[in-house]
């Protein structure tokens, strides 16, 4: 569904991805791992094309590099970015709407399916958007993302800065939205949820990726995970 | 006392309320787009000319309607062919497009219209007393002015809060980005933003334009006015805009119908009839500094508030 070859992207002169490849099926979890600094992040902006790219970048057989946002989205490919752009002036209610392209084509994931999952969200579907906590935050950004029914999702550290328990209903939102059949590219820090969550994993060192496999292959590679994961 | 009251009270709203249908899309426009608009009051002129231009053809309400349609085409145009190409050269790059911007159009319309006033009038059918009060006749065009201006600041804000344009509108003012992640053509949200906000200021132009002078200089007397309510009320804040416009409005309606001056307020305790150097400053009437009044203001607003009276940017 999304395959990237040969990935390059700079911040001013430095080289930040330096040949990046991967590849994600259609209805596969798949978790980018790495320390900070390595490029992750910006692996996911150059794809969405809030960095610049360089390299080929297909989704669904069309080449998306370089693409205005709003075309790729219409392709079908969802971007929940890292720090949780929702939209404060704005109720809960009208964010989850903004989400919907096109008001005429109903998708998969409705308003009241949504709030239904997420009786936080329900409860406050009527108030200002920015006054909710971090973790009602994220819900809201990764709901309002599917509201738009994209066919991969990209989500960048979700669980950024959150509470133990809430990082556990963010990884069960995740697996929920794999369980109806949405690819997920999902960049975390955290093992726990990657592992728990993904059919496989990436991990980035320095701008490349430096492994690729299963959670179980990924689990008894300690040097992988010395060198490049633990801290 | 009270009929001076009532009438400058009433002239201050129309004041502030065609100030508020220019000073909504500049503020608008700025905080979707980063720009300040310096072109902005030019739309407000090129309405004014369109209008009277239209009205000898076709008569005022045709041009009414037109004219503004025709000004929000061309601002459409500078912001799909103009401003969205320097965006990328940065924001300095962008005022002085819109400053140059400026220049041409003035001397576009003194090209076609000449320098000179032209003969501009309130059409027959509004050229009559819609009242008196005491003693003043008060023309009804200036109640339909000012009903114009009310009905659209009516519109804008039920289109605001209540559409879905005008939310992915308020989205787009503060996260462009992210509107445009999730599918919303953010470019043309833009255009349609930018040619909105020049059409209303062409809506002032024509009714403005026979009330006062249809004149090339036009836009350039009204232009730092409209930057100081988009400052005072807060860059990019619309409710700010509102307060601010009908402050100033009132303000300057006001302080040209006041005889007062220092001399007078101190009564026979001040100095004002010893022959100092301080002698011209205790006669000034209030009148007379009226022209200064918003500056003063926006000077003191920029000390004391410098996000303006309802902005939130820190800097």
């Amino acid at each position: 569904m999304l395959e990237v070859r040969d990935l390059h992207a700079y911040y001013g002169k430095s080289h930040i991805l330096q040949g990046v490849g991967m590849r994600i099926d259609a209805g596969e979890v798949v978790s980018l791992l790495g320390r900070n600094g390595v490029g992750r992040s910006t692996t996911v902006k150059a794809i969405i094309g809030e960095v610049q790219p360089h390299g080929s970048i297909l989704f669904k057989g069309h080449n998306i590099a370089g693409l205005p946002s709003h075309k790729i989205a219409h392709l079908g490919l969802g971007y929940v970015p890292e720090h949780r752009d929702i939209f404060p002036g704005l109720t809960v209610r009208q964010n989850l709407m903004l989400g919907i392209k096109d008001p005429r084509k109903p998708g998969k994931w409705r308003l009241e399916d949504m709030l239904e999952m997420f009786p936080n969200l329900a409860a406050r579907a009527d108030t200002a958007a920015g006054v909710m906590s971090g973790g009602e935050k994220q819900m809201l950004t990764i709901c309002r993302t599917l509201m738009g029914d994209p066919e991969l999702v990209m989500i960048d550290e979700p669980t950024e800065g959150l509470a133990p328990i809430i990082v556990q209903q963010v990884g069960d939102l995740i697996a929920e939205i794999a369980r109806r059949g949405v690819a997920i590219l999902l960049v975390e820090q955290k093992l726990s949820i990657a592992m728990r969550i993904s059919h496989r994993l990436y991990v980035m060192g320095h701008g490349r990726i430096v492994f690729e496999g299963t959670p179980a292959d990924l689990k008894a590679n300690g040097a992988i995970r010395r060198e490049w994961l633990e801290v | 006392m009270l009929e001076l009251i009532v009438i400058s009270t009433l002239n201050g709203v129309l004041s502030g309320m065609q100030l508020f249908l220019m000073a909504s899309g500049l503020t608008v426009i700025f905080s979707m787009l980063g720009v300040l608009n310096l072109a902005h009051a030019s739309f407000y002129m090129l309405g004014a000319f369109f209008g009277y231009q239209i009205s000898r053809w076709f008569g005022f309400w045709p041009a009414l309607l037109i004219a503004p349609l025709l000004a929000g085409a061309i601002g459409a145009g500078v912001e799909r062919f103009g401003l969205r190409r320097v965006h990328n050269s940065g924001h300095v790059a962008e005022l002085l497009f819109t400053f140059g911007l400026a220049f041409a159009i003035e001397e576009l319309v003194q090209i076609i219209w000449g320098k000179s006033p032209v003969d501009f009038r309130v059409p027959p059918s509004l050229d009559f007393p819609a009242f008196t009060i005491f003693s003043t006749n008060y023309p009804v065009y200036k109640m339909f002015m000012l009903l114009v201006s009310v009905a659209i600041f009516t519109a804008l804000l039920i289109t605001l809060k209540k559409t879905r344009i005008g939310l992915i509108v308020q989205a787009a003012l503060t996260h462009p980005h992210m509107v445009g992640h999730l599918g919303h053509n953010v470019g043309r949200i833009f255009m349609l933003v930018f040619g909105i906000g020049t059409a209303l200021a062409a809506v002032a132009g024509v009714i403005a334009g026979p009330a006062l002078v249809t004149q090339s200089n036009m836009a350039g007397s009204l232009g730092p006015i409209l930057f100081v309510v988009v400052v005072v009320g807060g860059l990019g804040s619309l409710p700010g805009a509102f307060v601010a416009s009908l402050l100033i409005g009132l303000i300057q309606t006001f302080a040209v119908s006041m005889n007062g001056s220092l001399a007078g307020a101190f009564g026979p305790l001040g100095a004002a009839d010893e022959p100092t150097w301080l002698a011209d400053i205790w006669g000034v009437t209030i009148a007379q500094i009226a022209p200064v009044i918003p500056y003063a203001l926006l000077v003191l607003i920029l000390i004391f508030r410098p996000m303006g009276l309802l902005g939130t940017r820190d800097t």
